[in-house]
Order: structure tokens, then C-alpha cells, then sequence
């Protein structure tokens, strides 16, 4: 656990990782979010909490879902926002990362969402500017919003966390998201298994607290849900697959696994889907998949980490 | 230097007459009860809400009026000033408030900065036909141009001084007491 890590919700400065985070701090960031997720259900789903704050959204990555979702969630809590991309910037034309923010931050902006292709950024600035720093992912490193996002769906479709058995499926070692539930998971008492190709795995997986499914059907016999994780396509090109076909018949998810396993398996996904690769659209649209709701709930999700940080509460009891 | 009570405001039994009157006078107001929706503000108006809505209904012959509860932290105008983690609890409006007759309920009506706030939340769920304020004790110390439309008591009280409510439901005792804060 990192010497800085804060103990409880009132130390939280920034969102980097999952990895040390107190429990107690991410069970608060999902009691928020239950909230937050009946304000998006009003006929008004915007409250005035953040109005003041600016928020700089920077994007050195593509991105849609996890783009919009933060920029959903700024604009529900009232905050102001500005919107950052990669191309077409001054990064283009030679600016260092650092230079780049500490511009945007004087600009007077209050907190920066970062998305980065190069593990540890977040962490980086978060040393070096006075804004709030929260991670949209970062290179191999972490995913902390996802991660989360996904407890919260789990929480909500399963009724906990504590005991529940999690299998997360596909491409573990290049995976933050896979990380980030893995280290949010662990921490508020889940069972984690991973399955994929042994070149995807990383070596001492074990060392975080996971065992590894030997294969797809004894992980699903295993598990009360099943997280599929995209396949990066380049992983193929790099070798470490030897056909998308033979990915798929190994470990794409299947109805026929489903029937297989003959049990209610929550499955999630955390985006974009390759259909008919890691998972066959059956699945994905049938009857146990939550993953829309992952993408509702990540906007509730996004609403409190960006509260919790950013919001003060004042004396109660003044009238 | 821990809270000393200094005096008792209200009793038990007080409370309940202190209740049963404001039910009346917001049947009164709003000429019976068909329209009328209650809605407490976190923490002690929900308790409070329940109560009145019970009253109104053992009055009026109707059954309990439709109850709902407002937390209106997301809504505070002065979130930034401190440095304490906000906390959040959910809000519950189970009923359509459009045209309603809606009545705020508190327990402390002081600033005026709570009912603004319960205002503006209220607003977002649709347009009441109107809204009303009933609070248990009004402590003046206005900031804002707001007054109870039922108040329970008034009550002056000397800086160093707050008005604590207690009730059952949250605090296993029903009782109003003025205490002495360490700021005394």
C-alpha cells in the first residue's frame, strides 16, 4: 500500500488506483453513487454540488464511453468543463506532458481527468500540480472509475461483494481494468479467479491475491459472474494469440458455456465489446448481461468520486 | 467543553400538542388535505413529516398522506467552505409533485439556507402548486428571506446557544432543549 494513501473519504485528494485503497473509502464511494443514481432518474438529473469547480478533461488516448461518461458526470454535478484531445494539440508540436498541464492548470481549473497511454501519469502529475488528479486509465497500470463501476453493478445485481466469486476473463496481463477489479475486488472481500491464454496471464498473478481457472467451463462452474475483457487486437500481431478464431473457441464467451455451467452467471463487460470474438452478441444481449446498466451506473459512479473530492460538506444543524 | 443542557423547550407530551396544531393549521391553510403532499428534510424533518401526515390523516379521514424525504447536501450553497467529506443520503419523493400542495417540513428553521436549498430540489422534480414551510422551531438568525408558514414555537437564543430536537425515531426520546455549545 502507498505510504500516501489516504485512510478515510476526508484524505482523498485524487483518484490514481484502487490499488491500497481503504475499503472503507470505496464502500463510501459506492453508498454516493446509489445516490447519484437516483438524481440521474429525475425529471431534472442535475444538481448544483460542483457549480464553481472546473474540471479539465485530457484525453492523450481514444475514448468514447469512459469520455462521455466523465463529461456526463461533471456536467450532472454543475461543474464547468473543458475538453482535451491529443490530436491536434500543442503535444503534437513537441510540448511535454507536464508543460501541457500546468498551462491547463493555469488556467485555474480545480481537477483534471486523465486518460494516458503510458502507465503511472496520474500518479506523476498528482506530485507536481495542485489540481485533484483522477485517473481515466492509464497505459497497463490502473482503471480506477471502471473498476469501481463494475463493483457497484456487482454489488447491485448480486446484493454484495463480500464472498462473491468473480471470474475475470481474457487478456489479464495487459489489462487495467482487469487490475483495478482485481485490486478493489480483493480488498472488499470477493473471490477473484482469471482465465485466458497463458500468454495473457501475467506470472505470480497469484501474488494478488487470485487463483487462476484452468479453463473457461471450471471458471463458470466456479463463479457467480463472469467479467469479460476486450481483446486487444494488436495482442495477435504481437504474437501472443495465434488466431482470433482459435481466441475465440478457447475463450469467447458462449451461451452454450452458459448452459454449460447451469448456474445465474452476472456477465459484464466494461466496453467496447468485439462481438463474436471475446464474447457472441446472445450473451451480451441475453438475459444475464448488465452490461448497459455498467455504462448507467458508471456516470453515477464517476458523479461521486468527482464529489468526494471535490465537495466539502458544511456544519449541520444551521437551519 | 462538552454540551450542557440549559433548558427544555418542549416535552413529550408538548411535542405531540405542539404537532397535533400544526396539522390543523396546514389542513386549515390548504382548505383539507386532498392535494397535499409532505415532504421532510433530512435528518429529523422525515421523522417529523411521517408524524404530521399521520395527523393530518386521522384528522381529515383519509389515511396517511403521501410522505416523501429530502436530502438536500447536493443542493447546500456554501459546500466549498469547509473541509469535510459531504455524505450524501438518498432522496425518496415515491409520488408525482406536480400540483401538489407540497410542505416542506424541518425541525429547525435558523439561516433560511436548508429551505432555500429544499426549494431548489423540489424544483427539479416537477412544479408544485405550491409550496409551504412547516418547521418545529424557528430560531431566527435569518440570511435568507425565508419564514415558516407553521412554526411550531419561537424560540431567542443567546450566541453560545443551539437548539437541539430530539425524537424517538432517531434519538429514542422526544424532547426540544436549548444547550450551551463549547462556543459559549
Amino acid at each position: 500500500m502507498p505510504d500516501s494513501a489516504p485512510r478515510d473519504s476526508r484524505e482523498l485528494r485524487h483518484m490514481l488506483g484502487l490499488d491500497g485503497l481503504a475499503p472503507a473509502i470505496m464502500t463510501e464511494i459506492l453508498d454516493t453513487a446509489g445516490t447519484f443514481l437516483e438524481v440521474l432518474d429525475r425529471p431534472i438529473p442535475k444538481v448544483p454540488s460542483l457549480r464553481g469547480v472546473t474540471v479539465a478533461n485530457l484525453f492523450f488516448e481514444n475514448s468514447t464511453r469512459t469520455r462521455l461518461s466523465f463529461e456526463l458526470a461533471e456536467k450532472r454535478l454543475s461543474a464547468d468543463t473543458v475538453s482535451f484531445s491529443a490530436a491536434g494539440s500543442s503535444v503534437s508540436k513537441g510540448e511535454t506532458l507536464l508543460d501541457t498541464v500546468r498551462n491547463i492548470e493555469a488556467m485555474k481549473v480545480d481537477a483534471v481527468v486523465i486518460r494516458h497511454g503510458a502507465s503511472g501519469v496520474p500518479h506523476f502529475l498528482s506530485q507536481r500540480i495542485d489540481a485533484a488528479v483522477i485517473n481515466a486509465g492509464d497505459g497497463t497500470h490502473e482503471h480506477p472509475t471502471q473498476g469501481l463501476l463494475d463493483i457497484f453493478t456487482l454489488r447491485k445485481e448480486c446484493g454484495r461483494i463480500e464472498g462473491l466469486k468473480v471470474l475475470i476473463l481474457g487478456d489479464i496481463a495487459h489489462s487495467r481494468v482487469a487490475r483495478s477489479n482485481i485490486f478493489g475486488l480483493t480488498a472488499l472481500g470477493a473471490e477473484v479467479k482469471v482465465c485466458g491464454p497463458a500468454t495473457l496471464i501475467p506470472r505470480n498473478v497469484e501474488s494478488l491475491g487470485v487463483e487462476v481457472a484452468s479453463d473457461l467451463d471450471e471458471g463458470l462452474k466456479w463463479c457467480d459472474a463472469v467479467n469479460v475483457l476486450r481483446l486487444q487486437l494488436e495482442r495477435m500481431n504481437q504474437g501472443l494469440i495465434p488466431s482470433l478464431r482459435d481466441y475465440q473457441r478457447q475463450f469467447g464467451l458462449t451461451r452454450e458455456h452458459l448452459e454449460r455451467a447451469d448456474r445465474e452467471i452476472v456477465v459484464l463487460h466494461p466496453g467496447p465489446m468485439n462481438r463474436g470474438v471475446e464474447i457472441d452478441s446472445d450473451v451480451a444481449d441475453g438475459p444475464f448481461s448488465v452490461i448497459l446498466e455498467q455504462v448507467t451506473h458508471g456516470v453515477a459512479v464517476r458523479m461521486a468520486v468527482l464529489f468526494m473530492i471535490l465537495g466539502h460538506e458544511r456544519e449541520e444543524g444551521r437551519g | 467543553m462538552p454540551e450542557r443542557i440549559k433548558a427544555c423547550l418542549i416535552d413529550a407530551a408538548g411535542l405531540e400538542r405542539t404537532l397535533a396544531r400544526l396539522a390543523a393549521e396546514i389542513i386549515e391553510r390548504n382548505r383539507g388535505a386532498a392535494r397535499i403532499a409532505l415532504v421532510g428534510i433530512r435528518t429529523r424533518g422525515a421523522p417529523l413529516a411521517y408524524r404530521l401526515a399521520r395527523l393530518i390523516g386521522i384528522i381529515e379521514g383519509t389515511g396517511d398522506l403521501p410522505v416523501g424525504i429530502l436530502d438536500i447536501t447536493l443542493y447546500r450553497d456554501d459546500f466549498l467552505i469547509s473541509n469535510r467529506t459531504p455524505m450524501v443520503r438518498a432522496t425518496d419523493i415515491p409520488f408525482d409533485i406536480q400540483d401538489q400542495a407540497v410542505v416542506l417540513v424541518d425541525d429547525v428553521l435558523f439561516t433560511g439556507r436548508t429551505a432555500r436549498a429544499a426549494i431548489d430540489a423540489i424544483l427539479d422534480y416537477g412544479r408544485p402548486d405550491r409550496i409551504q414551510l412547516a418547521v418545529l422551531i424557528d430560531r431566527g438568525g435569518r440570511e435568507m428571506p425565508i419564514q415558516g408558514d407553521f412554526v411550531g414555537k419561537k424560540v431567542v437564543t443567546s450566541p453560545g446557544e443551539e437548539v437541539r430536537v430530539h425524537l424517538t425515531e432517531v434519538d429514542d426520546i422526544d424532547e426540544v432543549v436549548i444547550v450551551e455549545t463549547e462556543h459559549a
